[in-house]
């Protein structure tokens, strides 16, 4: 078919060749080095992804319309029974968020501040799985909601169940994840029971997390919750990553050889949630992440110390005047000369991760 | 002629894009050879002025956004392994289809020891030997993907 044409013209073609091939390895060293050094090329891959997005939809839509098809299918006894579970589920969850107000309230009282503080999520959004891609080298999802839809580069991805991972590259329509077991993501975090912090990386299977930096002595064992540190700036604090699965203290090594299994379920989610999360919570990732919010950035922008005038602030309005002052003794006096004791615990509490934030962003 | 084959390299451009990114368990995405490239490899033989460089850049481009750490290196690669396929077209297009894979092997290194260099240098590192898997599977199906486009290309012309 080609085999005229091209026989003929060898020489030019040879020549043509070379040159053009020349032109294209400096463009494409040149798009490496503007994509390696300072994301001149944002905007470059912010329209490619783009247009890569309807082939990536195209891929992932006969398994789509076969979870349709049988969606639409369900019998009306399966229907009702899983009803029931939802109902049932949703009055256990109401059980245990009457508990959680009343734990907030007295964790609030105990920090110093009247009343509790308000949840560190400030929205969620919803966000179905395109396409995964699950090898042992690379650990990433493709969601569906982009930067139409307010989500930033670095937000952290969360399931029911605990950590997924952040967004790497924002799309306009579309967004990819990169795993907390990829093996290029390291997830700062804190053992629960102990509050030993250490890192955890992938392990590039989406079942293990390792722990390579514990020393041999750590106090750590199997069954530990590990749950995010809010070090790194990505991950607010005390969102459940992980369990560990094995320790092996080996004599050789200086190092103990742990392993965690993460909680969230990796590999069968089909949705997952985006989240916003509050900048002056002193529960909010240590360094600053852009939210797109001009009045978050501009909070942000104060620095640390911003954020307990702010956190301080943001209590009153939900606290009612009576719980600070008739319930706690002790905290009586404290209640009355309102606004200089009440800085001082309360800068004690949140203070306590802010020396942690440098050596959170050397790591 | 030329718009016709051009239509032909896109579509099998296209699909062969769908195959690399579609979702498989992950033994077969390890042993899944890179369709891409491979597409581009034979356009490169058998219609070296409407495939070529050119085209090997802008696919290894769409390679990046679905699976490159950096733009522009699969580009590099892809657009490496084409030219030296354009170049030498005429010898690999009278050689039989077993040796044709010999050289196809030859031309997927190349293509992964670009990759694994960049890897290295701008700081994602993948030294697991799973990577190399592809070159293989890629040699092997060489032939049948060779067989495919041409039979597409002579059913369409």
């Amino acid at each position: 078919v080609a085999a005229f044409g091209t026989g003929a013209s060898r020489p030019l073609q040879r020549g043509g060749s070379g040159f053009r091939f020349t032109v294209y390895a400096a463009l494409s060293v040149v798009c490496m080095y503007f994509d390696q050094r300072g994301n001149y090329l944002e905007q470059v891959r912010y329209v490619l992804q783009g247009a890569a997005y309807p082939i990536q939809l195209a891929v992932s839509s006969p398994p789509a319309a076969w979870r349709w098809l049988k969606e639409s299918f369900q019998t009306r006894e399966a229907l009702r029974a899983e009803n029931t579970r939802l109902r049932n589920a949703e009055r256990d969850l109401e059980l245990r968020a009457m508990r959680y107000e009343a734990l907030a309230h007295e964790n609030g009282e105990l920090r110093g501040l009247q009343g509790a503080l308000p949840p560190v999520a400030d929205r969620w959004l919803a966000a179905e799985i395109v396409t995964v891609q699950v090898s042992g080298l690379r650990q990433r999802l493709l969601l569906n909601r982009g930067q139409t839809n307010g989500v930033f580069k670095g937000q952290a991805v969360l399931d029911d169940k605990g950590l997924i991972g952040q967004t790497v590259h924002v799309g306009p329509w579309s967004a990819e994840v990169i795993l907390i077991t990829d093996p290029e993501h390291a997830v700062p975090v804190r053992i629960e029971r102990t509050g030993l912090r250490t890192i955890a990386v992938g392990a590039g299977d989406t079942a293990s997390l390792a722990l390579p930096y514990l020393p041999g002595n750590a106090d750590i064992k199997s069954g530990d919750l590990l749950v995010t540190s809010g070090l790194g700036g990505v991950f607010p604090e005390g969102y459940p990553v992980a369990r560990v699965t094995s320790v092996n203290r080996d004599a050789i090594t200086p190092l103990a050889q742990v392993k965690a299994a993460p909680l969230a379920h990796l590999d069968t989610d089909s949705e997952v949630m985006l989240v916003w999360f509050r900048a002056d919570h002193p529960a909010a990732p240590a360094t600053p992440v852009a939210t797109g919010k001009a009045d978050a950035l501009g909070e942000l922008k104060s620095g640390d110390p911003a954020m307990q005038p702010q956190a301080a602030r943001h209590v009153p309005p939900p606290a009612p005047a009576a719980s600070g002052a008739a319930e706690a003794a002790p905290n009586a006096p404290a209640g009355s000369t309102q606004p200089v004791p009440q800085g001082t615990p309360n800068g004690a509490g949140p203070a306590a991760p802010k020396p942690e934030a440098a050596p959170g962003q050397q790591s | 002629m030329s718009r016709d084959s051009l239509g032909r390299l896109l579509l099998s451009a296209l699909l062969a894009l769908v195959l690399t990114v579609l979702p498989l368990p992950a033994w077969a995405d390890l042993v899944r050879p890179q369709f891409l490239v491979l597409a581009v490899l034979y356009w490169s033989v058998n219609a070296p002025r409407t495939g070529g460089v050119a085209f090997g850049f802008f696919a290894g481009l769409m390679l990046d956004i679905f699976q490159g750490p950096v733009l522009g290196e699969h580009a590099l690669a892809l657009s490496l392994a084409a030219y030296i396929f354009v170049r030498e077209h005429q010898r690999i297009r009278s050689k039989p289809l077993f040796q044709q894979a010999l050289i196809v092997f030859a031309a997927l290194v190349a293509y992964e020891v670009v990759l694994f260099a960049i890897d290295g240098w701008t700081g994602h590192p993948v030294t697991s030997p799973l990577r190399w898997i592809h070159t293989v599977t890629g040699a092997l199906i060489w032939p049948l993907a060779a067989a495919i486009l041409a039979y597409g290309a002579g059913r369409r012309a």
